[in-house]
């Protein structure tokens, strides 16, 4: 069984590996690797089109993990005062939002969007002809990540919630706290934690979305969709270099969101 | 008289605030969830115009069509399970290393290490088999000890291999966390009662892990079924999923209407298997603590 294991790692890391090194080759080829050398992480980093993609991308995450805390977090809230059929309608939502394929999210919010923005322009342009159209673009990539990432930090926050001590905002309440001081000053930092690891978890499935970017991205390019389009015209190293710091990133950030998360998951201190 | 006012502005005040809260993600659910959604459905009946787009109509010509993506329905729907079937057949042995055998030290460390790849790229992880099963890599190894003629990319055993490697951590982590949960002293008493090894496990321990291999199996099922990027990178076109087929109708033939009927066919399965698939579950096991979420 403990052989048994070895394997499993070395299955899940030697790809991962191949990556890593082949970005330290000097050859020109992702397939093999030539001789150690940095030169790939230079031209990556000079690369225009990768510095606007890595941009774009940092800035989607970024956006739309800030929306989906801000308002799964208020949401979740809400939902704790909520009962009956109210509350059945929006758990289906949540549920819906997290299991429909990203694929149909993509090209549902394609569909829409599009239609969307075709009579928007025709009632500009009827009003005043020669107005810049609206386009599909950076905003459409924040909106639709947001619906997943809304719906993911929702669940996370009211799994905190659950856990929560309900005394201690009683307690708030008692001692003439008003309903935002108690907020701020109790359940805020009870919740803290699983918001911060929601927005964590966001920016990352954000930053490393293709499918429903790639619907809806209009001219815009994130990380990904460059990625996938290198893939297709033949990779140089370049990709690995990328990835590699990309990887690097994405670490960072996921240990520190698990380090939040288990932190969170400790029970609260009872108060005696 | 004037108490019970108060505590009427107080209930409405309170009846202010949760609307209040709610508003941002209803309208985010509302236009970018229901409205998405809707416009599918009634393109789904319309029909194809002249230019590519949608015309206006109501029939169910699009869905009658289903058959001319007859494969890519039968890829999935062969691939899917089968791709589920073997990331928990690969993912228990490690899982009940992990809970059981593994030392309390090294365990969180070895947990870390199996989750870590499902964070990374999954687009450049799936990329680094294309490298491992194209011409240079696996196959001219098998060559160099004398297996000559093995093509392996863009075959479905590229693309199992590709979900067993994309989704294995995601499988484990359930089935690990029933298995921990698992009280120890029911195999002593087991062991007590005469049962070897293998009935104790067999008896014992695999129905109570039972709940965790179907979330794990519900997670990576509905997850295949909207796989698109395995079949596109290691299937080369040859093996192909819906996620491709819609990808196809959308952005190269651009039939708009009848990608719609297919998108909504496959969330209906999804809905459908995945619905019946936790009452047969819930059922068989006479457990209720399954959940997705």
């Amino acid at each position: 069984m403990r052989i048994y294991a070895a394997f499993v790692y070395l299955f899940l890391y030697a790809p991962i590996a191949m990556i890593v090194l082949i970005s330290f080759s000097a050859g020109h080829q992702a397939s093999s690797f030539r001789g150690f050398s940095l030169q790939w992480y230079d031209t990556a980093f000079h690369n225009r089109f990768v510095l606007d993609a890595l941009r774009n991308s940092l800035s989607v995450g970024f956006v739309s993990a800030t929306l989906a805390a801000t308002f799964g977090t208020m949401a979740a809230l809400a939902l704790q005062r909520v009962t009956g059929t109210l509350r059945r309608f929006y758990d289906g939502l949540i549920y819906i939002s997290l299991m429909i394929p990203g694929i149909v999210i993509g090209i549902a919010t394609l569909i829409a969007l599009a239609t969307a923005r075709d009579i928007v322009n025709d009632i500009i342009q009827a009003w005043s002809p020669g107005a810049p159209k609206l386009q599909l673009g950076w905003g459409s990539i924040v909106a639709a990540h947001t619906l997943f990432n809304m719906a993911l930090v929702i669940v996370i926050v009211r799994a905190r919630m659950a856990g929560m001590d309900r005394s201690l905002i009683e307690a708030a309440a008692d001692l003439y706290a008003t309903p935002l001081g108690t907020f701020r000053q109790v359940t805020l930092p009870l919740i803290l934690p699983a918001v911060i690891a929601g927005f964590l978890l966001s920016f990352t499935f954000s930053f490393d979305d293709y499918v429903i970017a790639s619907f809806v991205n209009g001219s815009t390019v994130t990380v990904p969709i460059f990625v996938f389009g290198s893939i297709r015209r033949g990779l140089t190293p370049e990709v690995n270099a990328i990835a590699t710091a990309v990887l690097l990133v994405s670490i960072t950030v996921l240990t520190g969101a698990q380090l939040l998360l288990r932190r969170g998951r400790k029970p609260a201190p009872k108060a005696a | 008289m004037a108490k019970t006012a108060t505590s009427e502005d107080v209930a409405r005040r309170a009846r202010w605030t949760t609307a209040l809260l709610l508003a941002p993600s209803t309208l985010w659910f509302v236009f970018l969830l229901l409205f998405p959604l809707g416009v599918v459905l009634v393109f789904s009946v319309g029909q194809r115009s002249d230019a590519g787009g949608y015309q206006a109509g109501l029939s169910l010509a699009n869905y009658l069509n289903l058959p001319a993506r007859f494969a890519a329905f039968k890829n999935t729907l062969t691939l899917a399970p089968a791709g589920t079937l073997i990331c928990l057949l690969a993912a228990y042995p490690l899982a009940y290393f992990l809970a059981v055998k593994a030392s309390p030290r090294t365990r969180m460390a070895l947990l870390i290490l199996v989750i870590l790849p499902f964070w990374t790229s999954f687009l450049l992880r799936t990329y680094a088999w294309i490298v491992i099963l194209s011409g240079n890599g696996l196959p001219s190894w098998l060559a160099m000890i004398g297996i000559e003629g093995v093509r392996l990319i863009n075959t479905p055993f590229a693309v199992l291999l590709g979900i067993v490697y994309g989704y294995l951590p995601l499988t484990v982590f359930p089935i690990y966390v029933s298995l921990e949960r698992l009280d120890k002293r029911l195999l002593e008493a087991a062991a007590d009662l005469g049962a070897d090894a293998f009935g104790a496990f067999r008896q014992v321990t695999l129905p109570m892990s039972m709940p965790g291999v179907v979330t794990a199996a519900m997670l990576v099922f509905i997850l295949l079924m909207g796989e698109y990027l395995i079949p596109q990178l290691l299937g080369g076109g040859k093996v192909f999923f819906i996620g491709n087929a819609l990808v196809d109708l959308f952005l190269q033939s651009r039939n708009w209407p009848f990608g719609s009927a297919v998108a909504i066919t496959l969330v209906v399965i999804m809905l459908l298997t995945v619905g019946l698939g936790l009452r047969y579950f819930a059922k068989a096991g006479g457990q209720r603590d399954v959940s997705l979420i």
